[in-house]
């Protein structure tokens, strides 16, 4: 309670109010001081009060084989997940909890969450309303169900500032690719930081999928923890709405040359040899799992590369139960859970370059684990796990 | 013990995928302040960023004695504070972070000694 009043200090709020669920991303070891803060409140009998996920740990407790790293280090972190296990949250260890049918909050609902891109996700897609809590904070709402009335718990606090309009040089293949949002995330999280803002100039109704990826690149490279995307996100149907019929301070052009800067800056490999290739950062949905069968089209991922695939435990039962698991370890490709590629040491040593279709990854995998990454389309990912070198696509980006 | 100085970020850190709290280097590649050293510093920047496991970083950081000195920013972020609550509750550590208003953020020179026994600092919010 003592954090969560700390909380109320620290964002202004005069009232708290209570959450009907938490997820909660303390989970994940960083080190003693994350066993030790729990081992307070495992001492004080804590229990968590409300329905709580939890986030991603450092162990896939169902493939721990998986783990190349340090052995104490994952001792550790499996030591922290129980931890938490035993404070009462459920054991769904993913990042994309909004996948879980049966944790995904209403619309409007009060909850709290932990996880960036989950919390960009929980505001902007489902419309449902949390502020950006971080580890500890994350559990403390859980045990006492209360939050501080701020932020985006709040109506006014939830319009967009920002306009961002796709300029008219994108060419419509582009504007129409799965490709586009991680490298709009980008540029989204540079040019609004903190502030909310809405992306007008795309067609109506985008997928989840390609929501997840805007949400978590905006995450990454700035702080957002909401946005709008009009005719796409549900407190979006119009401009307008979006801006509760205020007046934006700055509406800003993306054009073809922010978005190609956005892609070669996610590659840091130069030429390095293709050893493999990380999807599912967020968690993959059962759709995408469909998709990469797909796009694999019975071909096998060549031997000199491995194609790693991050899921959560619940999808991965679902994908089983379709036969999806079946046919995409047929092909060759490794499956994750409860954990990811970039945040532990799960792929296989090597000197060369791993390509992904995830900004988050392309942008944390060479700080966390040493990575040299090429950035590229779903479909470029798998073209080249099975070539065994980059294969690429320009195919999109027009002629300009 | 001398007074720490200022180590200026000329863009938001994460500290989760941002500083290695083992060393207190900066690890983010796309950072271009990758490589400097934040122990014992007072690191000044607009605002956080990214990932909210920042407030572990930070504890961790704390508890092995890697921390920045105190935290200067020109917006309050919740998930900086909350991690310096907790470390100083498991570890009797204190990391003031300051918010001042983006003047007052501007004036701050790279290198310049900072006194964490004036105004602002020994009552941070």
């Amino acid at each position: 309670m003592r954090l969560v009043v700390r909380a109320a200090e620290v964002t202004g709020a005069t009232e708290l109010i209570d959450v009907t669920a938490a997820h909660v991303d303390s989970c994940l070891y960083h080190g003693e001081a994350t066993l030790d803060f729990v081992q307070r409140l495992v001492d004080g009998r804590a229990r968590v009060r409300v329905p709580t996920t939890l986030n991603v740990g450092v162990l896939d407790l169902l493939h721990p084989e998986l783990y190349r790293g340090d052995r104490r280090i994952a001792d550790r972190g499996r030591l922290l997940m129980d931890r938490y296990r035993a404070l009462g949250a459920r054991p769904t260890f993913t990042c994309a909890p909004y996948q879980l049918a049966d944790a995904r909050p209403a619309f409007g609902q009060q909850v709290a969450w932990g996880e960036s891109n989950a919390i960009a996700f929980c505001n902007s897609v489902l419309g449902a309303r949390t502020n950006r809590y971080g580890d500890f904070i994350d559990v403390a709402a859980a045990i006492t169900g209360r939050v501080p009335h701020a932020g985006l718990h709040r109506t006014e606090a939830r319009r967009a500032t920002l306009v961002l309009r796709l300029a008219d040089d994108v060419p419509i293949a582009l504007r129409d690719a799965d490709l586009l949002f991680p490298l709009l995330g980008l540029v989204l999280g540079r040019r609004a930081g903190s502030a909310v803002a809405a992306i007008d100039g795309l067609a109506p109704g985008q997928s989840e999928d390609r929501l997840k990826a805007l949400g978590a690149a905006a995450a990454s490279s700035g702080s957002v923890a909401m946005f709008h995307v009009v005719g796409s996100t549900p407190e979006a149907p119009t401009l307008d709405a979006a801006l509760q019929q205020h007046r934006p301070s700055a509406v800003e052009l993306v054009r073809l040359g922010d978005l190609r800067t956005a892609r070669d800056e996610l590659t840091t490999a130069a030429g390095d040899r293709l050893t493999a290739v990380s999807l599912g950062t967020p968690h993959a949905s059962l759709a995408e799992l469909g998709r990469y069968v797909a796009m694999l089209g019975g071909r096998r991922v060549h031997s000199g590369v491995e194609l790693l695939v991050s899921t959560g435990r619940d999808t991965l039962a679902a994908a089983a139960r379709t036969g999806i698991t079946e046919r995409l370890r047929a092909a060759g490709v490794e499956l994750l859970v409860d954990t990811c590629s970039y945040i532990a040491p799960i792929l296989r040593p090597s000197e060369g370059a791993t390509m992904t279709d995830s900004a988050k990854w392309a942008y944390y995998a060479p700080g966390n684990i040493g990575a040299r990454v090429v950035f590229g389309s779903t479909a470029e990912c798998i073209r080249s796990a099975v070539a065994g070198r980059v294969v690429r696509d320009d195919a999109l980006w027009g002629t300009a | 013990m001398s007074e720490p100085t200022a180590l200026i970020l000329d863009e938001p850190l994460s500290l989760w995928g941002g500083v290695d709290p083992a060393t207190g280097e900066v690890i983010d590649a796309h950072h271009p302040q990758l490589g400097a050293k934040v122990r014992g510093r007072v690191l000044v920047m607009a605002s956080g960023r990214g990932s909210s496991s920042s407030a572990s970083v930070l504890a961790e950081a704390v508890r092995v004695g890697t921390a920045p000195a105190a935290i200067v920013l020109g917006e309050s972020d919740l998930i900086l504070s909350i991690g310096a609550t907790v470390a100083e509750e498991l570890y009797g550590v204190t990391v003031p972070i300051v918010v001042l208003s983006p003047t007052a953020l501007a004036a701050i020179v790279d290198g310049q000694p900072i006194d964490l026994d004036a105004e602002p600092f020994a009552s941070p919010r």
